[in-house]
């Protein structure tokens, strides 16, 4: 280990995290004003159902299974739900993580035990696994996937995986695991606001349109 | 390759509002939409996946309004649309998508693509790619008032025949009647008897109505092949038809594009809400039933079940006033599987059945309709459109399924009770 390792990794604790946070949120913040900047023409039919609550049942509609769901539908929410929730749970649960948000934040939460928390890693990483090979083989899928599908993909195993590393490293220093770690996490913060990743904030704002513009028709969406 | 001149793009980018680029924003290519789509489940043609459709749109939209976009087109890294692209996507953006609204209300994301196709065939048409069986109706619609070219005279003709069958009075531009009842080609040409129904039941429960000559087609091919400026106008002949005989009400009759034409798009196609209410048939027939001014004598026995026509249910909102209806007269009732605001379309909305080069597609997808009604059994299918039941009527010809069609309004017609005196 060299000087200039430790360096590096006290970069990118450092300000490398910061600004990668800072663009990750203005990022955000910034993709969903444009959009919204563009408006819409007011609508000038007289509504059947309260709109805005209808647009927001339908941010929550959207989140269930639904009669008449497909193979392919059960597939894409189950190995979603499976990926987002582990990752989530990675994420905020562990220990090493809330010491982080701590000193952000200036206040943290209990942890989960680790073993817990590998489970939901491994099992985040199982299903992004399983989403790249539906992607590749599934017909539909596969035809109307872009590169950005498999870069946002790539973008986004790198920090479950390196993080895994982390805490069990296989013949690779602790630090350089850790180094690689916060790498992709930045990478993958910078990325989000420039890729279909920011549907992480569109979606609610898609999903209010969607319910929206079938209250003014009495529908339930 | 010819790029897309910028007019064509303009024409594009003035239909992206922030619905279109947050559903573009959130798409994550799962492909459940294509499930949604009876285009894409009767034939597994990829091609058909409901957000496929929109590719030509979204790429401007990634080119022209985001970062990314932008910048893998300055580096000459992504395409431009061109024209090709757009002759190719003719056939998605109209043969291949009935408007139906099914995959907006399963995409995970919300997306409503219904919407963007709507929005989608705007652009087309300013860029010049739009069906020519489409633009032939567009025009008859301009000139004679009806895309089919009924006139004047075949309704007056109509007009008569219901009058002798019925021993009733046919009111045509009467003045101050409180509805002004619309009809649809489609109604006048092939299904008149709607005419005498409507004058039986509402003779019976003592409404003030009227035909207009002036406004007498409900019908929008302007928003089915995407012409604001075309539909904005047949918008306004039914307005100052309302106006100039001070109705109250104007009623959509039996055809679910008419309803949403009219009573959603409208208002917004002349930007300005209507002095007048605008009510589908079935609802005002509901409301009669609900003032018990709808006295029926006899019952129907044989087995029947309903079609949702897509319009009327999931992208109109009455899935219930129907249902009520037909409880008032059918013994035998059933629903199919997906039935309400999941139901499969007919395969003919959104334009399909004006544009003859589609009906191929159209009758291979039937296929979806016909497993929903093979495992019913039914003798009868109740609808509330005009263009449903010719699509019904043609795909169950076309696949030998004895099974007859009829309106909701004339089966109402046929069980009144014209000896009631009232409520
Ligand atoms: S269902 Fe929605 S998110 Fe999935 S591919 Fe279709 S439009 Fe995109
Ligand atoms: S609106 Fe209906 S026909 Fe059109 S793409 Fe969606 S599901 Fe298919």
């Amino acid at each position: 280990m060299t000087m200039s390792d430790l360096e590096l990794l006290a970069w990118l604790r450092g300000p490398g995290l910061q600004w990668s946070l800072i663009i990750f949120i203005a990022g955000l913040i910034f993709r969903v004003a444009e959009n919204l900047a563009l408006g819409r023409t007011p609508d000038l039919a007289t509504p059947r159902s309260p709109v805005f609550a209808a647009g927001l049942a339908t941010v929550w509609r959207r989140s269930l299974f639904h009669p008449g769901m497909s193979y392919r539908g059960y597939f894409t929410l189950i190995a979603g739900y499976t990926f987002h929730l582990g990752l989530l749970i990675t994420l905020f649960f562990l220990s090493q993580h809330i010491v982080m948000f701590r000193a952000i934040l200036g206040f943290g939460w209990p942890a989960l035990p680790p073993s817990i928390i590998d489970f939901c890693t491994l099992l985040s990483i199982a299903a992004l696994i399983t989403i790249l090979i539906h992607r590749i083989t599934d017909p539909v899928v596969r035809s109307i996937s872009d590169y950005q599908d498999y870069l946002a993909w790539l973008l986004t195993l790198l920090p479950l995986a390196t993080g895994f590393l982390a805490m069990h490293p296989l013949g690779m220093a602790y630090i350089q695991a850790l180094t690689l770690h916060l790498m992709s996490v930045e990478v993958l913060l910078i990325a989000i606001p420039f890729t279909k990743l920011s549907h992480m904030a569109s979606i609610f704002i898609s999903r209010w349109y969607n319910g929206a513009l079938a209250g003014v028709r009495g529908v339930k969406a | 390759m010819t790029a897309l001149a910028a007019k064509a793009i303009n024409a594009f980018l003035e239909q992206i509002d922030a619905p279109t680029a947050s559903f573009f924003t959130s798409c994550t290519h799962c492909g459940m939409c294509a499930d949604a789509c009876l285009f894409y489940t009767e034939t597994q043609d990829p091609k058909y996946t409901p957000i496929h459709k929109l590719l030509p749109l979204r790429r401007i939209w990634q080119q022209e309004y985001t970062f990314w976009g932008w910048l893998m087109k300055t580096l000459g890294l992504s395409r431009k649309v061109s024209d090709e692209d757009l002759s190719q996507w003719e056939e998605l953006v109209y043969d291949s998508c009935t408007l139906c609204g099914r995959c907006s209300l399963v995409c995970p994301m919300g997306n409503d693509i219904t919407y963007m196709i709507r929005k989608m065939r705007e652009g087309m048409v300013a860029a010049g790619h739009a069906p020519e069986g489409l633009k032939g109706a567009m025009v008859r619609a301009m000139e004679t008032g009806s895309p089919m070219g009924v006139t004047l005279q075949t309704l007056k003709a109509q007009i008569v025949h219901a009058e002798q069958e019925t021993g009733l009075k046919i009111p045509l531009d009467k003045s101050g009647a409180e509805f002004l009842m619309l009809l649809s080609s489609a109604e006048i040409a092939q299904f008149s008897e709607i005419i005498g129904a409507v004058a039986r039941i509402f003779h019976q429960a003592g409404v003030s109505w009227t035909l207009s000559s002036k406004a007498f087609e409900a019908t929008n091919t302007g928003i089915q092949i995407g012409a604001a400026d075309l539909a904005a106008e047949l918008v306004e002949r039914i307005i100052s038809a309302a106006e100039s005989l001070q109705v109250k009400t104007v009623i959509s009759p039996e055809c679910g594009h008419a309803y949403v034409a009219l009573r959603y798009e409208g208002p917004n196609l002349v930007g300005r809400p209507y002095p007048f209410k605008v009510m589908h048939i079935v609802e005002v027939l509901d409301q009669l039933r609900r003032e018990n001014r709808l006295p029926i004598k006899d019952r129907e026995t044989t087995r029947m079940t309903f079609h949702d026509p897509c319009q009327l249910v999931r992208r109109g909102g009455l899935e219930q006033p129907p249902r009520a209806l037909l409880a008032l007269v059918a013994d035998n009732y059933v629903e199919m599987r997906e039935h309400g605001i999941y139901n499969w379309c007919c395969g003919g909305g959104g334009g399909v059945s004006a544009n003859e080069r589609a009906t191929p597609l159209r009758l291979k997808v039937f296929s979806r309709k016909k497993q929903q009604v093979d495992a019913l059994g039914v003798t009868t299918i109740v609808t509330a459109c005009s263009n449903c039941r010719n699509m019904l009527e043609d795909g169950l010809e076309h696949y030998h399924m004895d099974i007859n069609v009829v309106g909701l309004t004339e089966t109402l017609a046929r069980h009144l009770d014209t000896t009631s005196t009232g409520a």
